[in-house]
């Protein structure tokens, strides 16, 4: 980095980061190790007092078969979420490169449900396949298929796969677009003169040098796919049947506000402050290697 | 530029391209095209499947009927709890966090590094991640129900800070020379230079700020317990009935078209601009 011209001061920096220190201290660093704290104890049934029991919590939460399964039901979920909105972006993408004329106009169609809240993204969708309702399954009945994914598991999580990879296309193509036109042209131009087919300048020059764009987009995904995602299943289908669609995000709501049960949600909030942490040092070290290209 | 046609397949290729694009924009704008459609017809139309596939009359009905009464609150009043929520949360993270990237880039001082990865560190801990103790201490400071509960909780984001610092960066070294050779105090290097030179930078985060804020889900739902005091977003399905009645689809069909309404708006019009701060926020 070049050398800045600084100013001097001696109060006016604190003065200037003040209000945004004490925002993220009350609300962000203190919930945080009071997460922590919390997470080393246990209410009494009547809520009266708590006991100190260590890591007693967590030892508990990994011998728990519903939060293993949770964790499975996210992996899953972000799995299939970052598969289909990421291959859906890049085919689209890769459609809107090739057009010589009128991309932009194509962009406007696709790129609105990027501003369409989960929540709604979910009441969408649950009206669309609502059984007895929904003008999907009403199809899916004259076709001779009875869906009701309020009582099928992988219906449900197909729903919410469904609509949590639709609302994040546009984001996606928006990213992969931009990423493909920063390409140079002259080095397409040189494989088509040396036969190259499409698809094979695809694979061997195309998707190499998009590779930053595409490891940027499937850590962004996995956020999105564990935290974001809470109010598609909040909408669609409550963490059900059963369960199904539980992620992890999700039995912290359900265990914590529904379920009362503080300690078992701090330390849920615990290895979910872990898993975040893990996956920002991935992305750092990726923004890192980007601006020192 | 003319396009060398060795890349770009010209006549059925690109025929085949617009058609799958148009298949793709399809399926992208189906769901919202349903919706619309629902939120035009009577209670009926949608009870006794299936549902038309063309706009009804019953759009003023339905658009009036969600405005002025709603289920639980009339929408009318959640829309204002939205702007207020959305505005208040962009008019919050831009202010807090020009200032504090103004702070770490243009001075030296004590502790400067730990106050930036202090800001850093909450770069990627939603509040998804934290919610019950956040909500203890909202509820200490009698937040609940409250704009202030909707707003400040999160408006702690190092998302803005960052950007902004990116932007600074790029500002040419000479422009601050000349501010000093002037004798021009720092605040008035900030007010009169680098504010107006952020000003494109500004808009384009807004618009991303206000959407994020529009959306928000969980949060509201956790600290808004009276029906005035829901956002729309959060309302809706709050608009369900709990047993086996039917929901009053048209109803909250209308309200879900105005929930998107807003935040579509925004990025339709404002797409340049969009698109801009969504690749440069994410450098």
């Amino acid at each position: 980095m070049k050398q800045r011209v600084i100013f001097s001061g001696k109060l006016l920096p604190y003065a200037l980061l003040a209000p945004q220190l004490l925002v993220t201290a009350v609300f962000f660093f203190y919930p945080a190790a009071q997460a922590l704290y919390q997470s080393a104890f246990v209410a009494d049934p009547f809520g009266l007092k708590s006991l100190f029991v260590g890591l007693e919590n967590f030892r508990f939460l990994f011998s728990d078969p519903y939060y293993l399964e949770s964790f499975r039901t996210t992996l899953v979920f972000s799995a299939l979420v970052t598969f289909f909105s990421m291959g859906f972006a890049l085919w689209l993408a890769v459609l809107a490169d090739r057009l010589i004329h009128g991309d932009s106009a194509y962009r406007s169609l696709l790129i609105w449900p990027y501003a369409i809240a989960p929540a709604v993204a979910g009441v969408v969708w649950m009206f669309m396949f609502r059984p007895g309702v929904g003008v999907v399954s009403w199809y899916f009945e004259q076709a001779g298929y009875r869906w009701n994914y309020v009582l099928n598991a992988g219906e449900a999580m197909a729903l919410v796969v469904a609509a949590s990879a639709w609302k994040q296309v546009s984001y996606n193509f928006l990213f992969f677009l931009a990423g493909l036109q920063a390409i140079p042209k002259s080095l397409i131009e040189a494989a088509a003169i040396d036969g190259a087919r499409f698809w094979r300048r695809f694979f061997t020059i195309v998707f190499p040098l998009l590779s930053p764009t595409t490891f940027f987009l499937l850590v962004v995904n996995v956020i999105y796919a564990f935290f974001d995602t809470f109010g598609v299943i909040h909408t669609i289908t409550s963490g059900g049947p059963q369960q199904a669609t539980t992620t992890l995000v999700y039995k912290v709501y359900a265990d914590g506000f529904v379920g009362q049960d503080i300690g078992s949600s701090a330390a849920q909030s615990v290895v979910l402050l872990l898993l975040v942490g893990v996956l920002t040092i991935v992305q750092f070290r990726y923004i890192e290697k980007k601006v020192h290209y | 530029m003319p396009r060398a046609a060795s890349q770009h397949t010209a006549g059925p290729g690109q025929w085949l391209t617009h058609t799958g694009l148009i298949l793709g924009a399809l399926v992208t704008c189906f769901p919202l095209y349903v919706v619309f459609v629902a939120s035009t017809v009577n209670l009926s139309d949608i009870a006794r499947p299936p549902m038309p596939l063309l706009p009804g009359d019953q759009l003023m009905v339905n658009y009036g009927a969600a405005l002025t009464a709603g289920i639980n609150a009339p929408v009318w009043r959640m829309l204002l709890n939205s702007t207020v929520m959305a505005l208040g949360i962009t008019v919050g993270k831009l202010s807090i966090s020009i200032l504090s990237a103004f702070a770490i880039v243009y001075f030296r001082f004590p502790l400067r590094n730990f106050c930036f990865w202090a800001i850093f560190v909450t770069l990627m801990l939603p509040v998804e991640v934290r919610i019950i103790p956040t909500f203890e201490v909202a509820a200490g400071f009698g937040l609940l129900n409250s704009y202030a509960g909707l707003i400040f909780p999160l408006i702690a984001s190092a998302t803005a800070t960052f950007f902004f610092r990116q932007f600074f960066l790029t500002v040419p070294n000479e422009l601050v020379e000349a501010a000093r050779v002037d004798g021009a105090s720092p605040m008035r290097f900030f007010i009169d230079i680098l504010l107006p030179m952020s000003r494109t930078n500004i808009v384009a985060l807004f618009v991303i700020l206000f959407i994020y804020g529009w959306n928000q889900y969980l949060w509201p739902l956790l600290i808004t317990t009276e029906p005035d005091m829901n956002t729309i977003v959060m309302g809706i399905k709050q608009m369900f009935p709990t047993g086996d009645d039917t929901p009053d689809w048209p109803v909250i069909m209308a309200t879900t078209v105005l929930a998107m309404l807003p935040p579509v708006c925004v990025v339709v019009f404002m797409q340049r601009l969009f698109v801009r701060g969504l690749i440069d926020s994410e450098k």
